[in-house]
């Protein structure tokens, strides 16, 4: 019966894949891993010290503060532009000229390099030649990015909202797209209000590109590095240094392999903790509960 | 209660119609009784849905009224007329589960949960869904999905009429029939008029007391399954009601007999004048008349009698109950009947068609003769 013959050249067919994995992201990663562990005083002379530099990256103040600014920054621009894109893709036409117009005009913004969209709202935000700048000015407001940390923070928010909320409303519009008309036909006969209809049908088929949304939003949003370093070069002081440009001040800045490597390492499970946490309890909400009481 | 009457519905999805192609359903009425299982049969595309969407208020139709119970509908909404429909692909709540799915309809209505929970239960037990109450809805199979949605009609206690649009395509064959029996028992438990629309004239029949064939955006016949196989109003349900459909031959009168090409057909006293004058008629300019035989009324045999024509014999299948043969008379293939057991015939045979089931078609449309 079982005349299978065993035949494990299979395995070759994988290996292409793997050489180019290795070259992409293992042996990049396991360098850093290699440095997080070593103290590199030059070509000769190294030393090896444990975890001695993780639990120095976990315990500095600056890159603390970093991280707590890094996590608000991610969880305000998230709670704006999920609901501003799905609202978006909501009243976006549905068919027709207009349709392919809006979708074009929105989609613009994405499309722009992300150190010149710092350079656009460095401009844009100049109380003498920039358009909101000066019009805040004239309005009376108060508003300086350079030496007021509330201003620069509201500034850097803006910008990122409105660099990649197209990308949510227009995950959102293809998602609304697809359900099938029957389903607001049905939603009509069964009477729905138009809060139900949002709730109960056009939410859930929006699961799926939701998660697609707020994962890639906030890998994005998390190691967010060009647009406030032109705009703000982390400041005033360090109130908008984010956790990117902290690293970079000290892998690049001050040489410290070690030190920087660890913290890669600690940024790098952080972003991958959150999103898999975030990923499984969405999906775990799709399925059925263990049966116990009710209805 | 309520009485679904067409009065002079057209429909165009154009917005200045030019001609008569260009509407989805032509000029027609129609009164769905109360309490009745109607079933709107026809091809796709013939109109059988946007029939149904605009009794159900989700398209307001470009001409003529509706009325239930007498009065015009045409302008309420779906959700101020007490209908429920089922779609082609099961509609359901997908983060809900299965009783709120079902209590969907009702809780929109603001009743008291004291009352949702009783109804949801009696309707779920009818359905067999009590087991998956508490399930996600998303889960189900398509068969179950397919009750919880016709669940959420029956719910309503103000519910007068269920429209179903081909509710079946996507369940298992085995399950249609079982489905198709629950929708039967539940047609006679409530007192509820049900219009099932389908392609599937077995579902049709098996479901509905009568039958509305629907072709090219019009009634052509309204009908019990029996009336629609025995005299079928038009040529195209008698193409499109049986299987396979009816033969039709293209006569006229000539030489003192009905003629079908350069053959002449036996035919009764009062066909042959029927025919006669419908080719004398100066009203009928279009010469289109034509005879129409089911294959189950067409006899085979190997040798001649006084009212047959010969025959070329191109194939024959054997079925199982019974043979199809498909044979060749003028040049136009024919297709007849065979009962089981039923002795082979060669290549060239004799086709005797029976008189009481011909039937005379001008213009397409039946005409009754010879039945006096």
């Amino acid at each position: 019966m079982n005349n299978k013959v065993p035949n494990n050249r299979a395995w070759l067919l994988v290996l292409p894949m793997l050489v180019l994995v290795a070259f992409s992201a293992i042996i990049p990663l396991m360098t850093v891993v290699n440095y997080s562990v070593q103290d590199v005083l030059g070509p000769n002379a190294r030393f090896f010290t444990g975890t001695e530099w993780f639990q120095s990256m976990l315990n500095d103040d600056a890159l603390q503060a970093a991280f707590l600014r890094q996590i608000s920054f991610s969880l305000i621009i998230l709670a704006i532009q999920i609901p501003l894109g799905i609202g978006i893709a909501l009243i976006m036409p549905k068919r027709g000229w207009q349709a392919s117009a809006v979708l074009i005009l929105i989609t613009l913004p994405l499309l722009i390099p992300w150190n010149v969209v710092g350079s656009i709202w460095q401009i844009f935000t100049r109380g003498d030649i920039g358009l909101m700048g000066w019009g805040l000015r004239e309005l009376g407001i108060e508003y300086n990015i350079t030496r007021n940390a509330g201003d620069a923070w509201a500034t850097i928010i803006l910008m990122d909202v409105w660099h990649w909320t197209p990308l949510v409303a227009m995950l959102c519009y293809s998602g609304l797209r697809s359900i099938p008309e029957a389903y607001y036909q049905a939603a009509r006969i069964d009477r729905a209000s138009k809060w139900a209809v949002f709730r109960y049908i056009q939410l859930p088929k929006l699961t799926n590109v939701l998660v697609i949304a707020v994962l890639l939003r906030f890998m994005h949003s998390f190691m967010i590095y060009a647009e406030p370093f032109v705009l703000t070069g982390g400041g005033p002081g360090s109130a908008t240094t984010f956790l990117s440009q902290s690293l970079t001040t000290m892998a690049v800045g001050q040489q410290d392999l070690g030190p920087s490597a660890a913290f890669s390492l600690i940024y790098f499970l952080v972003i991958l903790l959150v999103s898999w946490v975030f990923y499984t309890t969405i999906m775990n909400m799709q399925k059925d509960k263990p049966p116990h009481g009710g209805a | 209660m309520a009485e679904i009457t067409l009065k002079g519905l057209a429909h165009s999805y154009e917005k200045t119609p030019k001609g008569a192609s260009d509407y989805a359903i032509r000029q027609m009425d129609h009164v769905w009784h109360q309490g009745g299982a109607y079933a709107l049969l026809g091809p796709s595309g013939c109109g059988k849905s946007t029939l149904l969407n605009i009794i159900s208020g989700l398209l307001e139709p470009s001409e003529g009224d509706v009325l239930f119970d007498g009065q015009r509908v045409n302008e309420l909404p779906p959700e101020e007329r007490n209908i429920a429909q089922v779609f082609q692909f099961p509609v359901i709540y997908d983060t809900m589960t299965v009783f709120d799915n079902l209590a969907f309809p009702l809780r929109n209505m603001s009743t008291p949960e004291y009352r949702v929970k009783p109804k949801v239960l009696e309707v779920a037990d009818i359905l067999e869904l009590t087991p998956l109450l508490n399930r996600k809805a998303k889960n189900l199979t398509a068969d179950e999905k397919q009750k919880v949605s016709m669940g959420r009609g029956l719910v309503r206690d103000d519910v007068t009429a269920i429209l179903f649009d081909e509710p079946l395509t996507v369940i298992d064959p085995q399950l249609k029939w079982k489905l198709r029996r629950k929708l039967k028992e539940i047609h006679e438990r409530f007192n509820i008029t049900m219009i099932y629309v389908t392609h599937d004239q077995l579902e049709a029949s098996t479901f509905a007391d009568k039958i509305a064939v629907m072709y090219e955006g019009q009634v052509v016949q309204f009908g019990t399954p029996r009336e629609l196989f025995e005299r079928p109003a038009h040529t195209f349900v008698g193409y499109f009601i049986g299987s396979p459909g009816m033969n039709f031959m293209a006569v006229e009168f000539r030489d003192n007999q009905v003629m079908f090409g350069s053959q002449p057909l036996p035919v009764n006293e009062a066909m042959e004048r029927a025919v006669a004058d419908a080719s004398n008629s100066v009203e009928i300019t279009s010469n289109n008349i034509k005879l129409g035989i089911r294959p189950e009324f067409i006899a085979i045999s190997s040798s001649p009698s006084a009212d047959s024509v010969p025959i070329q014999v191109t194939s024959v299948q054997d079925l199982g109950t019974y043979s199809l043969l498909t044979f060749k008379l003028n040049e136009q293939t024919f297709k007849a009947r065979l009962p089981e057991g039923h002795s082979p015939v060669g290549e060239t045979a004799f086709a005797r068609f029976d008189d009481a089931h011909v039937a005379l078609y001008i213009d397409e449309y039946l005409v009754e003769a010879g039945h006096e």
